[in-house]
């Protein structure tokens, strides 16, 4: 549902474009408390995140005590520790995305320019695609977990077909967290991708068709690049909760520690070992790689599109 | 509420109105007079000024230098809410949310008002719309839409009342007979109305006066007859019908006409039909006041006669033939002749062209493409 | 007529990506039943024990209140903040419009782990006690971009000749807010604030690094998921779920409904 409001705000047909009224006061008295929030609540915490990620410790031996200071090798030492934490996590990231991509992509099609034809089905079934955000995020990944279970019906049934040897199993595997990952975020790809679909005009694939394009061809040449700022903000959507999410890949869930993502690191660190600079240090790393994987994608559609 | 609303409409005066907007100016000192109970148009191409005008005098924008008089008041700077104007906005702009009853009622209520609801029925009445009070706007078709809006305002009773392109969604059809209708009511309750429009026959047909408004400025006005038998400037006498322009000197003035060489042919113009009268001047004559002859006539001193050209096009529109004629060194002429069953001309014909001295007329600018010579 | 694969296997795709989706919300439903004992892994059998006694299970009930008061004062507060920016981005011109942008844009490109952890090292630094007011915080924070987005596309699809026809129509600059705009631009609004509840009612990662001691519902089904969710979280869950999607649904019908009226009225 979040990303329905991503979706649709690429403009709508019936924009208008007026002379926009120049009261700067009225607009300062509109913009400025929430702006003002903004800055205290989001752009502050990140400012805190980068000082306390430069922090050392006191000196006190208590633990999670730190003094201000200016610790570089904090970044040094967080690489070395959790580069398999870090590269598990744009691993994990990617391979969901793209699972997302190719799985949402027919059922974006589908709804957005197959069922023009009945809008209460399309309703119905854009109802559908959004179900799952109703029912809380953590039931729906442990239902993964209970039926993914070493007893289950699902695993024994593959371990007497031989997929799954006697002793393996699926939860806390990359698999699983793959499966949760790529299962949790699919409607953040399928609204985007449904958005720029339902504006596609069903006469340029004619035209296509018409002038001499097979049905791949008009795919390839028409409907994809005319789709291309729904896969935009559907994948970047898709990419930027899922590198920083660790309820998948938490033990409780469906991961183990060989599953760990920089997540359950920076969770670990802040919130149970108290290790503050560490978990900032690794926040300000996904940071600034989001950051410039943002960069990258508006450079080719523009702010203004994405918001 | 301090306004004072008159039934019978107030006089409109523009005194050295100028409106910049960034990067250009949309009017450029523009001063207008509009008595009380007239019909006026304000007729120009897009992007003339025209709906600026328009929204400066409802007080949607505020001018940058100038005064802005509604019945000998100045309101340049009150808020549109303290005028007494109101307007029919070219996409009508009817609330969504309310019934078209309510829509009409508006007004009356945010004036207090006694009766509002009465009164918005009784307006509806006028524009024959009773039956469906109750509807949303969106229920109803453009032209159902385009009375409500009317009636929203006329309800109001305003000083003046300004309608900015109000038939300009309409099929032609309905245009026509709103046209009519519009007419009618205005007379009805007298009021001053201020139309802004780009469509000439619109403004022709239901004005008293019309205004011609070009890049920010208005070119000419007056009676719709009179602009179109004299216009003054190569713009009117295009932007107004159609117009055959010939250019030429002027070699020889006599009491009361001038004879102007154009490629060699002699063209006269009266004098007092005539926006000048030395030098370079640009003549013109309405197509249809043009004649064709498949042989030459006799020289006349109150024609003007050229000729011979080749027929290079003919239009059949139904009530009239048109035909486009090159004469060497003048270029294509326009005529139309009406379609009276009897016309001979082919296409590749050789004609002459002639028209009464009294219909030319003498612009006082010159077409932009006029190469300077001499 | 031969069976063509092409205009059956689209739908048929659909069908299954539909239950793929919706398997884990039928288990959730179908184990809100169970007879559990303890944990709720296995099928013990039907009651309907955990709906009727849904407190019955210590914290469950406590956690979905406060997830409840946490969602409306937090959707109360960044409804408002969100509608004045989204006004003041499509009605007005000022210099800054693209840093305004970006800064909305940013918290929607943030992952939740950095939100998350952002504000509780700032907490941390200046001292302030986790507790119910910096959820509210939080959630205001991450829900306000997400509001903006939502009403600015409103107010974009809103004719400004409407309220130029209010002030013509002798409405002074608040009543035209009041009578016209506000009325208008409802639909958006009731639509930002929903997607705002479900944001903060959902949330688990922001909500963990800044709740404290305060216990949420998503909070209380991490804590519990480690010995087994127990089923009265289902029914909860199960609840929400059907009230949502009942009311999605009614609203649905109700527009095309209306819709069929409008267009039989022409």
């Amino acid at each position: 549902m979040a990303f329905a409001a991503f979706g649709h705000s690429g403009g709508s047909k019936s924009d208008f474009k007026t002379p926009r009224k120049t009261s700067v006061k009225v607009a300062m008295a509109l913009l400025i408390p929430g702006m003002l929030y903004l800055g205290l609540f989001f752009i502050t915490p990140l400012v805190s995140l980068v000082v306390t990620s430069l922090e050392v410790p006191d000196g006190s031996g208590e633990i999670g005590r730190y003094d201000y200071g200016f610790e570089i090798a904090n970044y040094w030492a967080v690489i070395e520790t959790y580069w398999p934490h870090i590269a598990r996590s744009f691993f994990y990231a990617l391979t969901a995305t793209i699972l997302g991509l190719l799985i949402s992509y027919p059922l974006a099609y589908f709804i957005g320019v197959k069922a023009r034809r009945w809008p209460i089905l399309q309703g119905l079934m854009l109802t559908l695609v959004i179900a799952p955000f109703f029912i809380s995020f953590l039931l729906r990944t442990f239902a993964w977990k209970q039926m993914f279970a070493n007893e289950s019906l699902i695993v024994t049934t593959l371990q007497s077909w031989g997929v799954l040897a006697p002793d393996q199993y699926l939860v806390g595997t990359d698999f699983m967290v793959i499966f949760g990952l790529t299962y949790n975020f699919i409607p953040f790809m399928t609204l985007p991708l449904y958005t720029s679909l339902e504006r596609l005009d069903i006469r340029l694939l004619e035209a296509g068709s018409d002038l001499y394009a097979s049905p791949a061809k008009v795919f390839g040449r028409v409907t994809l690049p005319l789709s291309m700022p729904g896969i935009i903000s559907g994948t970047l959507m898709t990419f930027i909760p899922i590198a920083g999410d660790y309820v998948n890949a938490s033990s409780q869930f469906l991961g183990s520690s060989e599953t760990a993502m920089i997540g359950n690191v920076v969770e670990a660190n802040f919130l149970r070992i108290n290790d503050y600079p560490s978990a900032s240090a690794l926040s300000v790393l996904l940071m600034a790689a989001i950051l410039a994987l943002v960069t990258f994608y508006v450079r080719r559609s523009g702010t203004e599109d994405l918001l | 509420m301090a306004t004072e609303f008159v039934a019978r409409g107030s006089n409109l005066d523009l005194v050295g109105i100028r409106k910049e907007f960034p990067g250009f100016t949309a009017i450029d000192d523009l001063d207008l007079h509009i008595p009380a109970g007239e019909f006026f148009a304000l007729l120009g191409p897009s992007g003339c000024g025209k709906t600026t005008t328009l929204r400066l005098v409802a007080g949607l924008e505020e001018p940058t230098s100038g005064q802005i008089l509604i019945g000998g008041k100045d309101v340049s700077h009150t808020k549109p809410h303290e005028r007494p104007v109101n307007t029919v906005f070219q996409s009508y702009a009817l609330f969504p949310h309310m019934s078209v009853l309510e829509n009409v009622a508006f007004g009356l209520k945010q004036r207090k008002i006694a009766d509002p609801l009465k009164r918005a029925s009784e307006a509806l009445d006028l524009v024959q719309l009773g039956h469906l009070a109750g509807r949303r706007p969106q229920q109803l078709s453009g032209g159902q839409q385009q009375r409500v809006a009317l009636a929203r305002a006329l309800v109001n009773r305003p000083s003046l009342l300004l309608l900015d392109e109000p038939l300009g969604a309409l099929d032609l059809k309905l245009r026509r007979e709103m046209q009519i209708e519009l007419k009618a009511i205005q007379i009805e309750v007298g009021l001053t109305f201020l139309h802004v429009t780009h469509d000439q026959e619109e403004a022709m047909d239901m004005a008293d006066t019309v205004a011609v408004m070009n890049k920010g400025r208005i070119e000419q006005m007056g009676a719709p007859e009179k602009l179109y038998d004299r216009p003054k400037t190569v713009f009117v006498s295009k932007f107004l019908g159609q117009s055959n322009l010939f250019i030429g000197k002027i070699v020889e003035t006599s009491a009361n006409s001038l004879s102007i060489d154009v490629a060699g042919y002699k063209i006269s113009v009266p004098k007092d039909r005539a926006e000048k009268h030395t030098g370079k001047i640009a003549i013109g004559v309405r197509p249809e006041k043009a004649d064709l002859f498949q042989t030459k006539p006799a020289d006349s001193s109150s024609e003007n006669l050229i000729g011979p050209g080749e027929v290079k096009d003919i239009r059949f529109t139904g009530v009239s033939n048109q035909f486009l004629v090159d004469v060497p060194n003048i270029g294509l002429v326009t005529v139309f002749e009406q379609n009276e069953g009897n016309s001979t001309v082919e296409l590749g014909d050789q004609v002459w062209i002639s028209w009464k001295v009294e219909h030319s007329f003498g612009l006082a600018d010159l077409p932009a493409d006029t190469l300077d010579e001499e | 007529m031969r069976f063509s694969l092409g205009k059956w296997a689209l739908p048929l795709y659909t069908v299954l990506a539909f239950i793929y989706l919706l398997i884990p919300i039928a288990y959730t439903f179908v184990f809100s039943f169970n007879d559990s004992f303890k944990s709720n892994i296995s099928w013990r059998g039907f009651t309907f024990n955990n709906w009727i006694n849904v407190c019955g299970e210590p914290g469950v009930c406590d956690a979905f209140g406060t997830s409840v008061l946490i969602g409306v004062v937090s959707t109360v507060l960044a409804t408002i903040l969100g509608t004045m920016i989204a006004i003041a981005l499509v009605r007005y011109e000022f210099k800054a419009r693209s840093s305004v942008s970006l800064l909305l844009f940013l918290p929607m490109a943030t992952p939740e782990i950095v939100l998350g952890a952002g504000l509780a090292s700032q907490f941390f630094n200046m001292g302030v006690t986790k507790g119910l007011g910096t959820v509210i915080v939080a959630h205001v924070m991450f829900c306000l971009s997400f509001v903006v987005v939502t009403v600015k596309a409103r107010v974009a699809s809103l004719d400004p000749a409407l309220e130029e026809a209010g002030s013509d129509l002798y409405a002074t600059p608040a009543q035209v807010f009041r009578k016209v705009t506000l009325p208008l631009l409802t639909p958006g609004i009731m639509s930002a604030a929903l997607l705002a509840f479900a944001l903060s009612f959902d949330d688990f990662i922001i909500t963990n690094f800044n709740a404290g001691p305060v216990d949420t519902f998503p909070k209380f089904v991490y804590t519990a998921a480690s010995k087994g969710i127990p089923a009265e979280a289902n029914v909860i869950g199960s609840a929400v779920f059907l009230v949502a999607i009942i009311g999605v649904v009614l609203v649905q019908l109700n527009s095309a409904r209306k819709q069929k009226r409008l267009l039989a009225g022409k």
